[in-house]
């Protein structure tokens, strides 16, 4: 149902849910970002709708709401173990369509692949999410050419015009706090092009994952890993045991967020690892973004955020990448023939 | 409904303790659920973490873990839990599937502690005989104070072809030497294009031996592989063990040659 309201009217609104909902939304943290003197806009609880940056694509995802960079999984002694509680409130979270598609990826490997995620589970159950419009495409987006660029699956839409917000509700606990508001046909603001173009090769084959291409990779990235922490679809993660005093019983296991870019992620007993060299990497992470993923659960993992190609220090550009492998696939291709 | 929380290992009692050599112990464990060859379990210490490691044999409510001491986890496992409890999560994988093997001509190829996933093949044919056309299992050991499961092997040797060898002897030691890959002509085998190969141990040892199996006439198809990585979570979720489209601890560690042939890292 679309309405027509007042700002003040949706923040007592909102005021009203959390009690029962934490709401978190993109915020402008001043100084905080990347590069000196930049600020960052990542994910922060509101109590406010003017607190939201509506008006810049955010640097981090929402995933840390769903998938903590740190949770403790339970606490134990030398021989009990008890479940983490998990947080009483519900969440809200306000994000862009992209980002919703991300939503997919993410419960596609937390509740189809193998057992159900406990953590994830629980969290995701409580949670309603609030679609933000996009009225025009920020740099290095690229959601056209990943299809993510329109998504109907919100619990709500909301857009805020001054004091004037416009919102399409899917969530009867918002219709009814709603009633009696003006209704109108509301549709979502969402782009229909990008400046950036990427072609995604069909199938990339496997003798390509030696190609000298990768090498370039190899000599510039750091592995510093910012490009998994910023991607909202990567979802991988390492268990750590902390024990609360050096000679206590106790302690807790939790997990923490993982890149396939950093050092470690591969290591096995004995200092044996695979894919040593950090083209490799890029490779491993490209491949499965846009193309092992894709032949698993049958679309890509890769939303076209462009928030990788945003925070590399490197300035490595991985719609870039997917461009020039599909130029090396066709190449290959004609080859052949 | 109560969800069943997979990361929370439960306990199992140490009912036996069977050694070795220094590093390698294999812990008979109470477990009463079902299992197969091939599939894991984490073994999981509080503190220390957690440790991907293979049944090795399959008793009546209980399980065995081969493991040998090579870090945390495992140290911790050597040093403090003997004749106690461990805490396990698991089984996790798909295992070896014993009816893909009935009625046919095998050879089993195993290197060192790759011998622990494939173990319970060997049991079940050692006990059922009859099941299969003919078993040879062919063994190579680093030396011979490497040597796993010496009293298991009294017992393999009534009914099947057994043969073990090691790559560096030591004095007094008078069995067979050198690597597996050169015994493989040697082993009888009616129709290799009908007959199985399993093997499992380190990468370079199976690649030679899948070489030499094709060079007496095994077909792609007949032949299956367990692969090692690096595993966390063990349920398709941290990633770690992604290779391709595959998550090695859910869709294997077991795998036919024709898919497992494609995994690069
Ligand atoms: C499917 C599977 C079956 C296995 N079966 C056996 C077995 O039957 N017997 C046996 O002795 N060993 C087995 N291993 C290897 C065993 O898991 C490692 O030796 C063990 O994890 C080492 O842990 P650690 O903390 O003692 O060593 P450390 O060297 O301290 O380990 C360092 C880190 O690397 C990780 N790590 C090291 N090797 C591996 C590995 N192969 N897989 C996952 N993580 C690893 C550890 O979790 C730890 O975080 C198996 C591994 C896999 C994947
Ligand atoms: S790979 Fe880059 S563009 Fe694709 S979803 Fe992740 S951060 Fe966004
Ligand atoms: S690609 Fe860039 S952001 Fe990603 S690990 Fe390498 S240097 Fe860091
Ligand atoms: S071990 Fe975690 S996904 Fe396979």
């Amino acid at each position: 149902m679309g309405y027509q309201t007042t700002l003040a009217k949706i923040n007592a609104i909102f005021s009203d849910l959390s009690k029962d909902y934490v709401i978190y939304a993109p915020k402008r943290f001043v100084g905080d970002g990347t590069f000196t003197n930049i600020d960052t806009i990542r994910y922060g609880e509101i109590t406010d709708l003017s607190e939201i940056e509506f008006a810049e694509k955010s640097n981090y995802s929402f995933k840390e709401v769903l998938l903590p960079i740190s949770e403790t999984l339970f606490y134990f002694t030398e021989n009990e173990m008890k479940e983490a509680d998990a947080p009483k409130k519900g969440a809200i979270v306000f994000l862009r369509s992209c980002d919703l598609h991300g939503l997919k990826r993410m419960d596609t490997i937390y509740l189809e692949n193998g057992a159900v995620d406990t953590y994830y589970k629980r969290l995701r159950d409580k949670t309603k999410f609030i679609l933000m419009g996009c009225e025009n495409s920020f740099e290095n987006c690229f959601c056209v050419s990943m299809g993510t660029q329109k998504s109907d699956d919100y619990d709500a839409y909301i857009k805020v015009d001054g004091n004037a917000v416009l919102v399409d509700s899917h969530w009867d606990l918002l219709d009814a706090a709603l009633a009696g508001a003006t209704e109108a046909s509301v549709m979502p603001d969402s782009v229909t092009a990008n400046n950036t173009v990427v072609t995604v090769p069909e199938t990339v084959p496997q003798t390509l994952f030696d190609a000298p291409f990768w090498e370039d990779y190899g000599n510039r990235c750091i592995a510093c890993g910012r490009c998994n922490f910023v991607c909202p679809t990567c979802t991988c993660f390492t268990m750590q045991d902390i024990f609360y005093t050096d000679n206590g019983k106790a302690g807790e296991r939790r997990r923490v967020w993982a890149s396939c870019h950093v050092d470690g992620y591969t290591d096995m007993a004995g200092g044996h690892a695979f894919r040593n060299d950090k083209g490799q990497r890029m490779r491993f992470k490209v491949m499965h973004k846009v193309n092992d993923y894709k032949r698993r659960f049958g679309t890509h993992m890769c939303i076209g955020c462009g928030r990788c190609d945003d925070v590399c220090p490197e300035y490595i550009s991985f719609a870039n990448c997917i461009n020039k492998l599909n130029t090396l696939v066709n190449d290959s291709v004609k080859e052949e023939n | 409904m109560t969800v069943i929380n997979p990361y929370i290992p439960f306990l199992s009692e140490i009912v036996a303790v069977i050694k070795h050599t220094e590093i390698e112990f294999t812990f008979r464990m109470t477990y009463s659920g079902e299992v197969k060859p091939g599939q894991f379990f984490e073994v999981s210490l509080p503190k220390f973490g957690e440790a991907p490691i293979s049944v090795s044999g399959i008793g009546d409510g209980t399980v065995d873990l081969t493991i040998r001491k090579v870090g945390k986890v495992t140290d911790e496992i050597f040093e403090n839990y003997v004749g106690d409890t461990l805490f396990l999560r698991g089984p996790y994988g798909n295992g070896f599937d014993i009816a893909n093997y009935k009625g046919k001509e095998i050879i089993l190829v195993a290197g060192g502690t790759g011998l622990s996933p494939v173990k319970g093949i060997v049991d079940y044919f050692s006990a059922h005989p009859d099941d299969c056309k003919s078993f040879t299992l062919l063994v190579g050991f680093k030396s011979p104070n490497d040597v796993l499961f010496k009293k298991d092997f009294e017992e393999w040797e009534k009914n099947l072809n057994v043969i073990m060898t090691v790559d560096t002897p030591v004095d007094g030691y008078c069995g067979k030497c050198g690597l597996v890959t050169q015994y493989i002509p040697e082993i009888p085998i009616e129709n290799s294009d009908q007959a199985v190969g399993i093997v499992v141990g380190p990468p370079m040892m199976m690649k030679c031996t899948i070489t030499e199996l094709f060079n007496v006439g095994f077909k792609e198809e007949n032949i299956w592989i367990s692969q090692e990585r690096k595993m966390c979570c063990g349920i398709g979720k941290c990633g770690h063990c992604k290779i391709d489209d595959t998550y090695i601890c859910l869709d294997g560690p077991v795998f036919n040659y024709t898919k497992g042939k494609f995994l690069k890292d």
